[in-house]
């Protein structure tokens, strides 16, 4: 592809992501709010394309936009009550938030830019093919050094113990 | 023998059986199943007697120690280790003898005595407890499980004791006897660690074997104000023995302790805890012979005095279970003393012989007194001699099986109290004269004091007794005891207990001395029970005639010699006042002060910074990414 | 050429966004959205770094995957908790909710 329609595309989305960021955490409305963090987390499964990470773009559509999401849409049905009054935004608690987010960019740009990052432009030296499934399974389901199938047990020990806890936490009494 | 392990677990069980599920059942089955486990203690016990005396106790003529179980508790050292574990030789074989028949006996008698009392089922549960206790006491390998048993004792008598415990002066007495006799268990304890720290075993075995060779070399040397440390710590844990076997000055808590249900002071303060102290200091009688002789001598003269002492003051109580429990403070110790005058191996250790043939025989005929007056008192509904008198028409069995035992405790032959008396006597005779002279004094008391209590109980004239209590015998279940025991009263001075136990564990040979001792014996023996038919045969006023000439003497030994008064006041006035108060001043201003203090500065410290604990979370998450931030310009700028 | 820098960027404006959220909001879900938005600028690092610097590596990518997962979990028991205060309290403002009371 060209690079420079990779580019533009790639500011598309970037532009994308961080305007519906900030619309997502300032809309009023919940059911609002998480529509836009699901286009958020769709956009961030293009960033994952464009690192050819394709695997982690399908995972992140199906678990965060298809799972989470809905999940967040459920909870807002069932909480949302009618008359929730429109709480009136503490002045000094958006300025507390705003000088600190202000020195945080300031201070991660800074780093992220006075860095030298060493590596090349070479597309071949990137590995700037897709990783083949394969690959992937036969890392998560191996016991050699850096596999993956203690963390990928105890995650499932995590989920079901998830599945339980949100179980009786929810539950009526 | 590794089926006496069950007589250890018997009773526990039975204790947790009834303790936890015995409210469920009916009384009178608790009961019984109660006795039932009692019963197959003691027949356990008797096995065990019978395997041990007439089978496998003997090696090449001297009596062995059989040790059928032994568990590794705690491990210290090599050496120091705590176990639990059952140690078989004369003594031990003897005490569970002793024990299970009385306690056997005692649980049939409760069946009649405390029916229909509520809390029924927590009596047996109670008693199977210290039965457990006891049994786990005298079958000690060493001196720390030994202590372990010693406190369940003490726990399960206070329990005992204050069984009617919503009558105040039951709990007050209760709690007087756990005190005093705790009080005493610490000496007891600072003496075993004193002892175990320089031999660096707990074991008596170890502690005993070869002349207590390895307490003399290894705690030799050493002083402390003056005394050796063997010294020290075998009188500290003498201390302990005294508290329990009720040595003066620590025995106030015996006569309160009748608080109780007569049968438990048959079983608690006639045959089992009180003879602990007695025990104690046969367990460790060589180490005491050849480290600490002197400690010894101390044990004959505290015992002597005491012997004197609780005999005055028996001879002017009327309550009758009063009356039994000062006497039994003096054959206590009677047994103190002839420990205390034996020498060691073969007849030099007659004291040791004599001591523990009187703790067998007074067993079971201070067994028989309490139960007897037991047996009065579930008749009369007193426990005070002026409401009774004449009862002998009414109760017959009970009236005979109560002379024989008084004629066992005065050592009038063919009964058993004389036999062992007789060898105390004649040990201290060879001993020390001025202690039999004094045992020989007490022992006409005893005569006297005892029979004071059967004549007025059973004759001195004839009262009416009027309306609905008029006294009857007592049920079966509790004249089977008493019969039983009076048998044994009899018969137990017959055997010839030097072929048993003996303070090297050689057997040797003892014959009464019809020349010497035994006919001064028997002849104060007679001479107080002449005094005592004299006086109380027939209602008179001789007795308080002469009560009355003896003015301000007679008053102090009604009163128990002020000993108590004493203690009151050395714990309210020494200790309360001048030390306890200096102290709480300490405490109150020094230290509470200081606390205060701290407190304070922490209080207004936190009231300062109280805004940061808001509950907020977003407040919390504002303050991390703060942090955070400055952290890492920190790190990236200085 | 897309530089490793715009993803870094991207992310941590991103990640800065959340944690505004986080701060202003009131809503607990909203505040829950704000974290998801945190951990998917984390995200965004993780495969960033592995594909730019490591790339024969699989490390990055596998912490990404396994952080999606995490998050589902932890949204899952948010939500569960969030909805069991909402029953106890009736609604989900989290200065309500300042006392841990059954």
């Amino acid at each position: 592809m060209n690079p420079i329609i990779n580019l533009i595309i790639f500011a598309l989305l970037g532009v994308a992501m961080l305007a519906l960021s900030v619309m997502a955490i300032t809309t009023k409305s919940l059911l609002r709010s998480a529509t836009y963090l699901l286009f958020v987390l769709l956009c961030t499964a293009g960033f994952y394309l464009f690192l050819n990470y394709h695997f982690l773009a399908a995972v992140q559509v199906s678990v965060y936009a298809g799972g989470v999401v809905i999940l967040f849409v459920f909870a807002i049905f069932l909480t949302t009550d009618k008359d929730e009054a429109r709480i009136k935004g503490d002045i000094r608690r958006y300025i507390y938030g705003a000088t600190t987010i202000l020195a945080g960019i300031v201070l991660t740009a800074f780093i992220i830019l006075k860095r030298e990052y060493l590596y090349s432009d070479n597309k071949s030296m990137l590995g700037d093919k897709e990783i083949p499934i394969q690959q992937i399974g036969q890392a998560l389901m191996g016991t050699d050094k850096y596999q993956y199938l203690l963390p990928f047990e105890i995650l499932s020990i995590l989920l079901l113990a998830c599945i339980i806890g949100g179980l009786l936490i929810a539950r009526k009494k | 023998m590794e089926y006496s392990l069950l007589i250890l677990i018997t009773p526990f069980v039975l204790f947790l059986f009834l303790g936890l599920v015995g409210g469920k059942l009916k009384p009178k089955s608790a009961g019984i199943i109660g006795t039932l486990g009692m019963t197959l203690c003691a027949a356990l016990s008797y096995t065990v007697a019978y395997q041990y005396f007439f089978g496998i106790g003997k090696t090449s003529g001297a009596w062995s120690s059989i040790i059928p179980f032994n568990f590794e508790w705690l491990r210290f050292t090599d050496l120091l280790h705590i176990d639990i574990g059952i140690l078989l030789d004369p003594i031990s074989v003897m005490m569970l003898v002793v024990i299970t028949t009385v306690s056997l006996m005692v649980h049939i008698y409760s069946l009649g005595y405390m029916h229909g009392e509520s809390g029924f089922q927590r009596y047996y549960a109670l008693l199977s407890l210290f039965s457990f206790s006891m049994l786990g006491l005298v079958i000690a390998t060493n001196i720390f499980q030994m202590y372990i048993f010693w406190e369940l004792v003490g726990v399960s008598s206070y329990s005992l004791i204050g069984f009617y415990y919503q009558r105040p002066s039951a709990v007050s007495a209760s709690k007087k006897a756990f005190i005093v006799t705790r009080f005493a268990d610490l000496g007891f304890l600072v003496g075993i660690l004193i002892l175990s720290y320089y031999t660096g075993t707990f074991d008596f075995a170890a502690l005993t074997a070869s002349n207590a060779e390895l307490v003399t070399t290894s705690l030799a040397g050493g002083t402390f104000l003056g005394l050796s440390l063997a010294t020290w710590a075998l009188a500290l844990i003498f201390m302990g023995g005294a508290g329990k076997s009720a040595m003066f000055p620590l025995h106030i808590w015996l006569p309160d302790a009748m608080e109780g249900p007569t049968p438990v002071s048959a079983l608690i303060h006639a045959a089992t805890m009180v003879v602990a102290g007695v025990y104690l200091v046969a367990r460790l009688f060589p180490v005491y012979f050849f480290a600490a002789p002197d400690v010894l001598e101390m044990i004959a003269w505290v015992g002597t005095f005491t012997a004197l002492f609780a005999a005055i003051i028996a001879i002017t109580q009327t309550d009758i279970k009063r009356v039994l429990a000062f006497s039994t403070i003096s054959q206590i110790a009677y047994m103190m003393v002839a420990l205390g005058v034996s020498d060691y191996g073969g007849h030099d250790g007659l004291g040791y012989m004599s001591s523990m043939f009187h703790l067998f025989t007074h067993a079971f005929f201070k067994a028989l007194l309490f139960l007897g007056a037991g047996s009065v008192i579930h008749a009369v509904h007193s426990n005070e001699m002026g409401a009774m008198g004449g009862l002998h028409k009414y109760m017959k069995i009970t009236s005979w099986t109560f002379l024989i035992a008084c004629l066992a405790i005065a050592g009038i032959p063919p009964f058993s109290g004389f036999f062992s008396k007789d060898e105390i006597l004649s040990a201290a005779f060879h001993n020390q004269p001025v202690i039999f002279w004094t045992l020989w004094i007490v022992a006409g008391m005893t005569a006297f004091y005892m029979f004071r209590l059967y004549f007025r109980i059973f004759w001195n004239g004839k009262r009416e007794y009027k309306g609905l209590h008029k006294p009857q015998e007592s049920p079966f279940s509790m004249v089977m005891p008493l019969v039983l025991l009076a048998i044994f009263s009899i018969g137990t001075g017959f055997i010839h207990f030097a072929d048993f136990i003996s303070s090297d564990n050689m057997p040797f040979h003892t014959h009464i001395d019809w020349k010497g001792v035994a006919p001064l014996s028997i002849a104060v023996a007679l001479a107080g029970i002449g005094t005592a038919y004299a006086f109380y045969f027939r209602e008179s006023r001789k007795s308080s005639v002469i009560a009355g000439k003896m003015g301000i003497f007679y008053r102090c030994v009604l009163h128990k010699f002020y000993i108590d008064e004493v203690w009151m006041w050395i714990t309210r006035t020494i200790i309360f006042r001048y030390i306890c108060d200096s102290i709480k001043w300490f405490d109150r201003h020094i230290i509470d002060g200081a606390m205060d203090g701290i407190s304070w500065t922490v209080q207004k410290a936190s009231t300062s910074i109280r805004g940061l604990q808001s509950g907020y979370v977003r407040f919390y998450v504002y303050v991390f990414v703060a942090g955070t931030l400055i952290i890492a310009a920190i790190a990236l700028f200085a | 050429m897309i530089r490793i820098e715009y993803y870094l960027i991207v992310s941590t404006l991103m990640f800065f966004i959340g944690i505004f959220g986080f701060i202003t909001r009131k809503n607990m879900i909203a505040i829950l959205i704000s974290l998801e938005l945190v951990l998917n600028a984390v995200e965004i690092n993780f495969a960033a770094f592995n594909r730019y610097l490591f790339p024969e590596r699989l490390e990055g990518m596998f912490f990404t995957l396994f952080g999606i997962a995490i998050t589902a979990a932890e949204t899952a028991v948010a939500l569960a908790i969030i909805i069991n205060a909402y029953r106890s309290i009736g609604n989900i403002n989290i200065n309500n909710l300042t006392k841990m009371r059954g």
